[in-house]
């Protein structure tokens, strides 16, 4: 299994996360920095992303929407805040309305990613704040699209690995 | 990767919750029972449709498990997972899903063939460059 070990915190509302890849760091940075890459691993299989602005600059947005069985889409967008290639990532990532707009009013989550080259891999390590408890009650409402996408998600991980 | 439910199962309470929140209106329900325990009565009022509508949109969401209903009186209050500390738990669990689907789908694009790979590779810097 590629995580190696994941540690939630209810209380400061983070979720971390240590992954190895079997891979160099440029390589692995690449899954984020190129947009078609990207997309084959942000979203679900069941609800594949497409993106379309890609740009990992400090202040730059990614903005891409998740289609769903049905056709349905759900938008949603980073705000890049600071990039180290090939070794670092900071952006905060919420929803959006139909029009792709970032809807303030849902949650939002501050994620800091790191690449360190270690034993002929890479050491992903992903940490993830949701940004206060009124927005994790609002992640529970509309959010819960975020929720319900990562249940598929594990769920196509769960099939994929056979 | 272990679940204890079953994959159908598992399945099916997906389909359950992509469906509760597939609907604007019921998007819109779980966001007003977030804010207090609302009656279907009251719910009714803010919508151009009949209370039986609300109430079928309420059972729906309900079976998803996203709302409860709780008798108070002679009223039927609708509401949301009361436990702030419950629903931190069950979103950083859904995170924990999503980022391990994300992290076995990252793993299986890395394992693919170099020569998807390099082409990716190229396609990136013929970009960037």
């Amino acid at each position: 299994m590629s995580v190696t070990s994941l540690d939630k915190d209810p209380d400061n509302l983070t979720l971390t996360l240590v992954a190895d890849f079997a891979a160099p760091a440029e390589r692995v940075w690449q899954l984020w920095a190129d947009p078609r890459q990207l997309e084959r691993w942000w979203g679900p299989p069941s609800h594949p992303a497409t993106v379309e602005e890609h740009d990992l600059t400090p202040g730059g947005d990614v903005t891409y929407f998740m289609t769903g069985p049905q056709g349905e889409k759900y938008r949603g967008w980073w705000r890049v805040a600071t990039v180290d290639a090939p070794r670092s990532l900071e952006f905060t990532d919420g929803f959006a309305d139909e029009d792709g707009v970032p809807n303030a009013a849902m949650p939002t989550t501050a994620n800091r990613v790191t690449l360190t080259e270690r034993d002929g891999g890479t050491r992903m390590e992903m940490r993830a704040v949701f940004d206060t408890r009124e927005q994790m009650d609002q992640l529970m409402t509309m959010g819960m699209d975020e929720g319900m996408r990562e249940a598929a998600g594990q769920m196509d991980a769960i099939l994929a690995a056979g | 990767m272990v679940v204890d439910e079953g994959v159908e199962e598992a399945e099916a309470r997906t389909d359950r919750l992509f469906q509760a929140l597939a609907d604007t209106t019921r998007r819109d329900i779980l966001r007003r029972c977030v804010r207090e325990d609302l009656s279907v009565s009251r719910l009714a009022e803010a919508y151009p449709m009949s209370f039986a509508a609300v109430q079928k949109h309420v059972a729906v969401l309900q079976r998803a498990g996203l709302v409860v209903k709780e008798r108070r009186g002679r009223e039927q209050l609708v509401r949301a997972d009361p436990d702030a500390l419950g629903r931190a738990r069950r979103a950083l669990d859904g995170l924990e899903a999503a980022w391990r689907g994300r992290v076995e789908r990252m793993s299986g694009l890395l394992a693919e063939a170099p020569e998807t790979e390099s082409e990716a590779q190229q396609s990136t810097e013929g970009r960037s460059r």
